[in-house]
C-alpha cells in the first residue's frame, strides 16, 4: 500500500541471540515476513518460538542480531515501539485483564477519547468492541468482565483488540490449541481475511494441519537455532517432523520392550465438576501410558486429581486392588503414587534452595529422629540419585536456579525417586529442555519401567506419546475418546480422536 | 552461579555465603553503637544495667520469634498486639473473679493459644483469605474484645511473686529472670526452626508454597501451626508485660504488631518469605535496644527513634534489590 | 466490581456481583431504621448530619487507600501522614495566621503529595514491598510530627477563626468538609472512570505483566497512586485539625485499619484489581454509623473495635463465598 517492492521484507531478523541464565535460547535465529503473507512458525516445545515472539513485540530485547522494519534497523526497545509500529500480539495464555471488562480488554493502551479533553468515550468504545466482535462472528457482550469468559471466548477477544490497532503484523502463538474445531475454522476465516487486507500474520502452532491448512510458509526452529524457511506447498509434513525434530523419531524415544506386571492403579469413573467426568483406565507394573489430547483437554486435571491437589468429587480410585480415597498429596505419597508437575520452576522445584534440598523435600522426615534432622540429612541419598541421574551440577549443593532446564527436571525426578514412589504420573516431563536432556530423561523412564515402577506419561508431543507409551488414552474436552494399544497408534489417529471422535 | 565454585562445607553453605551472612553486619552494628554508648556514658558498660536495660524490652522479643516464623513462611501476623491485649485483660479479669495467679496466668496463655488458632483456621480453612485481611481483622476484633470486657478500667493488685517474672533477678545474681525466659525460649525457636524437619517445611514453603504442597507438604496444618503458636506466644507475652507494668489495660502493647514485625525485617527476615532466621532477628531486638538506650543517652527523643528506625527498615530491603539491578545490568551490557 | 455504569447492558454473573453492593445499602438503611426505632434521635437531620461530617474525612482517606489496594499495594504511611501535614499546617498557622482557609488546603495537599511521592518512589523504584515501604515510611513520617513540633500540640485557640470556620460553616444545610468531600468524590469518578491514568491503574492491578506488554509504565503508575494516596491524606490531614479544632502528635495513630476497614467491606480486594468509588462511600458510610450508633442505643462505645473487626472479616468471607458460588454455577454450566 505505500509503494513496497514485493521483494521487501515488512520485517527482517537477522542473526538474534538471546541468552538466559544457564541457556541459551535463541542462538543466531534469522526470521523474515512478508506483506501479506500467513508465515508459520513451528518447533517442538523450548525451541525458542515464545522468546523470538517475545523479540518481536519489544517484550525482551535480544542479546546479539539486528532487526529491520521496512527495510530500515529499528530496534524494539520496549511494547511501545513495536505497538506504534502496528505490530500486535496474540499470546499462547490470553494477557487479558481479568477484572476489566471486555471493552476496556480490547482498548486498553490505545482507547477512543474526546481529542480536546481527552476524556474517554465509553459509548464509542463499546460500540466499536461490538462491531469488531462481529467481525469475527462473536456476540459477546462488551461489558462482560473477561474473567468470566472462557479461554477460546479470550482469544477472540484479543483478536478483537489486534483488529482495533489495526495491525499490520499480527503474531498468534498457538491460537488454536484451546479452540474447538468449529472455532479454529472461524479463525482460519479471520486469519485469511486478514491477509486479503495485508496483514502479515506470524501463526505459531504444534498443530500440523494449522500449517497446512493457512500458512504460506513456514520456518522450522529447534534448539534455539533456525533450521530453514519454506514454501508450505514445497515441503512434506515428513520432512517437516525430520526439521522439527532433527532426527529419526524412533532413536529418539527408546522405550524399552519389558513384561507387563500386575495392575497398579485403577480409576473408575472419575469426575470433577466443570473439569472431566467419568474417566476409567487401568495402569501396570512396567507400562507406560500416554495420555494424549489437546492442551487443556483435561489430562493435568486428571493427573491432579488422583495425586490429590485438586480431590474428585465422584469416581473410586484403586491402588493394587484396594479402594483408596485420595484427598491429600500426602495421602497420595503414603499410596506410592508421585506426580511431577508440569509447570517445574513453579510446581516442581523450591528454586532458591539446592539440590539435595529439593531431592528430599519430600521425604524430610525420613532423616530425622522424632522430628530432629540429623546432620547431613539426606545427603547420601541425594548424592546416590546425583549420580544415578548424571545431574550436571558442580555438587548436589549447587542451588537448582542455576541448572538448566534438564538438570532441573532431573532434581524433579530425583525428589519423586528418593520418595521411592512406584507409581509415577509424569506431566510433561521433557517440556522447554534441550534435546540432550530429552533423550537421558526417557532413558531413565523406560529403565524405571523395566524395574516394575508404573508410569503414566502426559505428553502434547506427538512423537514422545507414540515412542514412549504402552498404550495411550487420548482425552479431549474433560473426556477419554479413544484409548490405543502401542501397535494401532499412529499421529493421525491421536489426533483425529483429539479433535474430533467422541461426539 | 559464580559461588559454585567456592569451597562447600556440610550444610550446603558456601564459605562466602557464611561471611556475607547479614548477622554479621547485624554483630557489626551492635558492636559500633556499643563502643559509641559507652562513649557516652561511663555507665553503659556497667553488667547489672545493661542487662536491666535489655530486660526492659523483652516481652516484645517473644513476639519477634513466632512472627519471624511467620514471615519466612510468607505470610504475615498483624494481631499479635491485640492477643496480648486480650490475653493480659483476661487473665487480671480470672484473677479478679478469684483464680489463683498460676491458674490466670494459665488463663492468658490458654486465650492466646485460641486466638491465634482461630487466626490460623480461618487462613487456613477458607481458599481466599489471606492473612493480612484475616490478621488485620482480627486486630480490632481481638482488642475490641478487651475494651468490652474492661472499658477504660485498669485491673492491678496481682501478688507480689508475680512482679517478679519481669523485675526479679535469679537467685542472688544479676541476671533477670525475663533474659533466662526469653533465652530458652529463643533457643527452641532457633533449634525448631533451624534443626527440625518442620523448620525446613516452613522455608521450602514460604520460597515456594506451590512445589512444598506438590512435594507433599502439609501446608495448611504447617501454617495452623504457625498462626497458633504465635497466638501462644502473645499469650506469653502479655504475662510479662502485664508483670512490667503491674496492671491491665485494653490499650496495652498498641503498635506491637507492626513494631515487632519491623524487627524482624531488620533482621533479615525477608517479608516476601524464605528468607533470614531466628539468630538475625535476635540480633536485630538487641540491636534496637542499644539504639533506644544511645539516643536516650544524648537526650533524643524517643520520637526520632521511629525515623531512624523507618529509615534502617526501608534500606534494609531496599538496598539489596537495588545492588542486585545493578550487577543484573552490568552482566547485560558488560 | 468495577465501575460498570458505562456499559449498558448487564450480565446476570455481573448482577450478583452488584448485590453486593446493594447489600451494603439494605444493611444500611435497615440498620438506621432499627437504631431510629430505639433512638428517635439518631434519625434527626442533625445526627445525620454529624455523621456524614465524621464520614467525611473517613471516605477521603479510603479512595486513596483503594487506588493502592488496587495495584495490589497498600499505605500503612496514611495515619502518620494524617498527622505530619496536620502539624505543619497547624504549626504555619500559629504564625502566619492571615493565610486563607481554602490555601491551607491545597497547602495540604501539596505536603501529602510530597510524602506520597517519596513513599511511591521506594516502592516502585526501590521495588521494596509495600506493607514494609509504607510500614517504614509510617515510622518516618509519625517521627516527624514529633520533631516538628517538638511534642507540642497545635490548640483550637491557637487558629485562626477563618480556619475553624471550615469545620463548623456550613453551605446548603451543609458542613463545608461535606461539601469538599462531594467535591473530591466528584473528581475521583470522573478520574477513575473517564481517563485513561485512571483506568490504567486498575488494569495495572489485573494482570501488571500484561499491563507492561501494552506499554503502560507500570512502575510510573505504582508511584502515582501513592503520591494520589498521599495527596488525599494531606487534604484529610487539614481537614482532621480543623474538625478536631488541635493537631497532636499521635493524631489519627492506628487509623489506617479502619482506613483499609473501609475499603473492604466497599469490595476493595486487598488482592488487587477490583474496587470502586460507590463500594468504599458505602463502606465509609457503615463504619461511621457504628462509630456513631452505638452511644445512641446505649451500647458502649467500647463496641466500636470489635464490630469493626467482626465485620470486615464476615464481609469477606461472604464475598469470598459469594465468588466461590459464581465459579461453581459457572463450571456447573460448563458441558463436558
Amino acid at each position: 500500500m505505500n509503494g513496497l517492492k514485493m521483494d521487501t521484507y515488512v520485517l527482517e531478523l537477522k542473526n538474534i541471540s538471546k541468552y538466559f541464565p544457564g541457556v541459551k535460547a535463541l542462538e543466531e535465529v534469522g526470521f523474515n515476513l512478508k506483506k501479506g503473507e500467513i508465515h508459520a512458525l513451528v518447533g517442538e516445545n523450548g525451541a525458542g518460538k515464545s522468546t523470538l515472539i517475545k523479540i518481536i513485540t519489544g517484550v525482551l530485547q535480544p542479546d546479539e542480531g539486528e532487526i529491520f522494519f521496512h527495510g530500515e534497523k529499528i530496534v524494539f526497545s520496549d511494547p511501545t515501539v513495536a505497538q506504534k509500529n502496528l505490530i500486535a500480539a496474540i499470546y499462547q495464555n490470553p494477557t487479558c485483564f481479568p477484572h476489566l471488562s471486555v471493552t476496556e480488554n480490547i482498548f486498553m493502551g490505545h482507547p477512543i477519547v474526546e481529542p480536546r479533553t481527552r476524556r474517554l468515550l465509553w459509548n464509542e468504545m463499546n460500540a466499536e468492541a461490538m462491531r469488531l466482535l462481529k467481525t469475527l462472528g462473536s456476540e459477546l457482550n462488551p461489558g462482560s468482565k473477561m474473567g468470566d469468559l472462557s479461554v477460546a471466548q479470550q482469544q477472540m477477544v484479543e483478536i478483537a483488540k489486534a483488529l482495533s490497532l489495526d495491525a499490520r503484523i499480527l503474531i498468534m502463538d498457538e491460537p488454536t490449541a484451546a479452540l474447538t474445531s468449529r472455532e479454529t475454522e472461524e479463525l482460519y476465516e479471520i486469519t485469511r481475511t486478514l491477509r486479503k487486507k495485508g496483514t502479515s500474520v506470524v501463526f505459531i502452532s504444534h498443530r500440523f494441519e494449522d500449517i497446512y491448512q493457512i500458512a504460506d510458509r513456514v520456518t522450522v526452529l529447534r534448539d534455539g537455532k533456525s533450521v530453514g524457511t519454506w514454501n508450505v506447498s514445497e515441503i512434506s509434513e515428513g520432512e517437516l517432523i525430520k526439521a522439527m525434530v532433527g532426527r529419526e523419531i524412533s532413536q529418539l524415544f527408546p522405550k524399552s520392550e519389558v513384561p507387563i506386571g500386575d495392575e497398579v492403579l485403577r480409576v473408575e469413573g472419575l469426575s470433577r465438576v466443570g473439569y472431566f467426568a467419568d474417566i476409567s483406565f487401568s495402569l501396570h507394573e512396567g507400562e507406560i501410558l500416554g495420555f494424549s489430547g489437546l492442551v487443556g483437554s483435561g489430562r493435568s486435571e486428571v493427573a491432579q486429581a488422583i495425586f490429590g491437589i485438586h480431590p474428585y468429587d465422584g469416581g473410586k480410585i484403586f491402588v493394587r486392588g484396594k479402594e483408596v480415597p485420595i484427598d491429600s498429596p500426602w495421602k497420595a505419597m503414603e499410596m506410592g503414587i508421585g506426580y511431577l508437575p508440569e509447570d517445574r520452576q513453579l510446581q516442581g522445584l523450591v528454586l532458591p534452595l539446592t539440590i539435595t534440598d529439593n531431592i528430599t523435600l519430600s521425604t524430610l522426615d525420613r532423616y530425622a529422629r522424632k522430628g530432629w534432622l540429623k546432620s547431613r540429612a539426606g545427603h547420601d541419598i541425594s548424592q546416590k540419585l546425583f549420580s544415578l541421574l548424571k545431574i550436571k551440577a558442580s555438587s548436589i549443593f549447587d542451588k537448582t536456579y542455576s541448572l538448566s532446564g534438564g538438570n532441573q527436571q532431573k532434581v524433579v525426578v530425583g525428589k519423586l525417586l528418593a520418595g521411592e514412589l512406584r507409581i509415577l504420573i509424569m506431566d510433561e516431563p521433557t517440556k522447554g529442555v534441550d534435546v540432550g536432556a530429552k533423550s537421558a530423561i526417557h532413558k531413565i523412564m523406560s529403565d524405571l519401567a523395566a524395574n516394575g515402577f508404573a508410569l503414566i506419561m502426559i505428553s502434547s508431543e506427538m512423537p514422545e506419546i507414540l515412542g514412549m507409551s504402552d498404550s495411550i488414552v487420548v482425552m479431549r474436552e474433560g473426556r477419554i475418546t479413544r484409548t490405543f494399544s502401542r501397535e494401532e497408534a499412529n499421529q493421525e489417529k491421536l489426533l483425529t480422536a483429539a479433535v474430533e471422535v467422541g461426539r | 552461579m559464580e559461588s559454585t565454585k567456592t569451597s562447600i562445607i556440610p550444610g550446603g553453605l558456601s564459605l562466602r555465603e557464611v561471611f556475607l551472612r547479614w548477622e554479621w553486619l547485624l554483630v557489626g552494628l551492635i558492636v559500633g553503637v556499643s563502643i559509641v554508648n559507652g562513649r557516652l556514658s561511663p555507665h553503659f558498660w556497667d553488667y547489672a544495667g545493661l542487662m536491666d536495660a535489655m530486660a526492659v524490652f523483652l516481652e516484645k522479643g517473644f513476639i519477634v520469634l513466632p512472627v519471624a516464623m511467620i514471615l519466612i513462611s510468607g505470610e504475615i501476623d498483624i494481631s499479635v498486639s491485640s492477643i496480648v491485649a486480650l490475653s493480659s485483660v483476661l487473665m487480671a479479669l480470672s484473677f479478679q473473679a478469684g483464680l489463683p495467679m498460676v491458674l490466670a496466668i494459665c488463663v492468658a496463655v490458654a486465650v492466646g493459644t485460641a486466638c491465634g488458632a482461630f487466626n490460623g483456621f480461618l487462613i487456613t480453612r477458607i481458599p481466599g483469605l489471606s492473612s493480612v485481611i484475616v490478621t488485620l481483622a482480627a486486630n480490632s476484633l481481638f482488642r475490641g474484645i478487651a475494651y468490652i470486657v474492661l472499658g477504660d478500667r485498669a485491673v492491678g493488685g496481682f501478688p507480689r511473686w508475680y512482679s517478679y517474672l519481669s523485675w526479679g533477678y535469679l537467685g542472688s545474681s544479676s541476671i533477670p529472670f525475663i533474659i533466662l525466659a526469653f533465652g530458652i525460649v529463643a533457643v527452641f525457636f532457633g533449634l525448631v526452626l533451624h534443626k527440625t524437619t518442620f523448620g525446613r517445611k516452613v522455608y521450602a514453603i514460604g520460597n515456594n508454597q506451590v512445589a512444598a504442597r506438590f512435594s507433599g507438604i502439609p501446608v495448611s496444618r504447617i501454617k495452623l501451626i504457625l498462626f497458633t503458636l504465635a497466638g501462644v506466644m502473645s499469650g506469653l507475652a502479655a504475662v510479662f508485660l502485664t508483670s512490667k507494668l503491674g496492671s491491665s489495660r485494653p490499650n496495652v502493647a498498641l503498635g506491637y504488631e507492626l513494631e515487632v514485625i519491623a524487627i524482624a525485617v531488620l533482621g533479615g527476615v525477608s517479608p516476601a518469605g524464605g528468607k533470614g532466621g531466628i539468630p538475625g532477628a535476635i540480633l536485630a531486638l538487641i540491636l534496637m535496644r542499644l539504639l533506644r538506650y544511645g539516643l536516650g543517652l544524648i537526650n533524643v527523643p524517643g520520637q526520632v527513634m521511629l525515623v531512624v528506625i523507618g529509615i534502617i527498615l526501608v534500606l534494609v530491603v531496599m538496598l539489596p534489590n537495588l545492588i542486585g539491578s545493578v550487577r543484573i545490568s552490568r552482566k547485560r551490557f558488560g | 466490581m468495577n465501575d460498570s455504569n458505562h456499559v449498558s447492558s448487564v450480565d446476570f454473573l455481573k448482577n450478583l456481583r452488584g448485590f453486593r453492593e446493594l447489600g451494603l445499602v439494605v444493611f444500611i438503611v435497615s440498620i438506621s431504621l432499627l437504631i431510629g426505632a430505639r433512638n428517635p434521635r439518631f434519625l434527626t437531620w442533625g445526627n445525620l448530619h454529624d455523621m456524614l461530617l465524621d464520614t467525611s474525612i473517613l471516605s477521603i482517606l479510603a479512595i486513596g487507600m483503594m487506588l493502592v489496594l488496587v495495584t495490589g499495594g497498600i499505605d500503612l504511611s496514611a495515619e502518620s501522614g494524617i498527622a505530619l501535614t496536620g502539624m505543619i499546617v497547624g504549626l504555619t498557622l500559629i504564625r502566619y495566621p492571615q493565610i486563607p482557609a481554602v490555601l491551607t488546603l491545597f497547602m495540604g495537599m501539596a505536603l501529602g503529595a510530597g510524602f506520597g511521592a517519596i513513599t511511591g518512589a521506594i516502592v516502585a523504584g526501590g521495588r521494596v514491598i509495600p506493607i514494609i515501604a509504607t510500614l517504614g515510611m509510617m515510622y518516618v513520617y509519625r517521627g516527624l510530627t514529633f520533631i516538628v513540633s517538638g511534642g507540642r500540640w497545635v490548640n483550637a485557640y491557637e487558629m485562626p477563626d477563618d480556619f475553624k470556620a471550615m469545620a463548623t460553616g456550613r453551605l446548603l444545610g451543609f458542613s463545608n468538609l461535606i461539601l469538599i468531600a462531594i467535591v473530591v468524590y466528584i473528581v475521583f469518578t470522573y478520574f477513575i472512570n473517564h481517563t485513561e491514568t485512571g483506568r490504567q491503574i486498575f488494569a495495572v492491578g489485573s494482570n501488571r505483566e500484561a499491563a507492561r506488554i501494552i506499554g503502560i509504565r507500570t512502575n510510573r503508575i505504582i508511584w502515582l497512586v501513592y503520591t494520589l494516596s498521599g495527596a488525599l491524606y494531606g487534604l484529610a490531614g487539614v481537614m482532621w485539625i480543623a474538625r478536631y479544632a488541635s493537631a497532636q502528635s499521635d493524631s489519627a495513630s492506628g487509623y489506617v485499619f479502619t482506613i483499609v476497614a473501609a475499603c473492604v467491606l466497599g469490595g476493595v480486594a486487598i488482592t488487587g484489581g477490583v474496587g470502586s468509588i460507590s463500594g468504599i462511600l458505602l463502606g465509609s458510610i457503615t463504619i461511621g454509623i457504628i462509630n456513631n450508633a452505638l452511644p445512641m442505643i446505649r451500647v458502649s462505645p467500647f463496641w466500636r473495635t470489635a464490630l469493626t473487626g467482626a465485620i470486615i472479616l464476615i464481609a469477606v468471607i461472604v464475598n469470598i463465598a459469594i465468588t466461590r458460588n459464581i465459579e461453581r454455577k459457572a463450571l456447573l454450566q460448563r458441558k463436558i
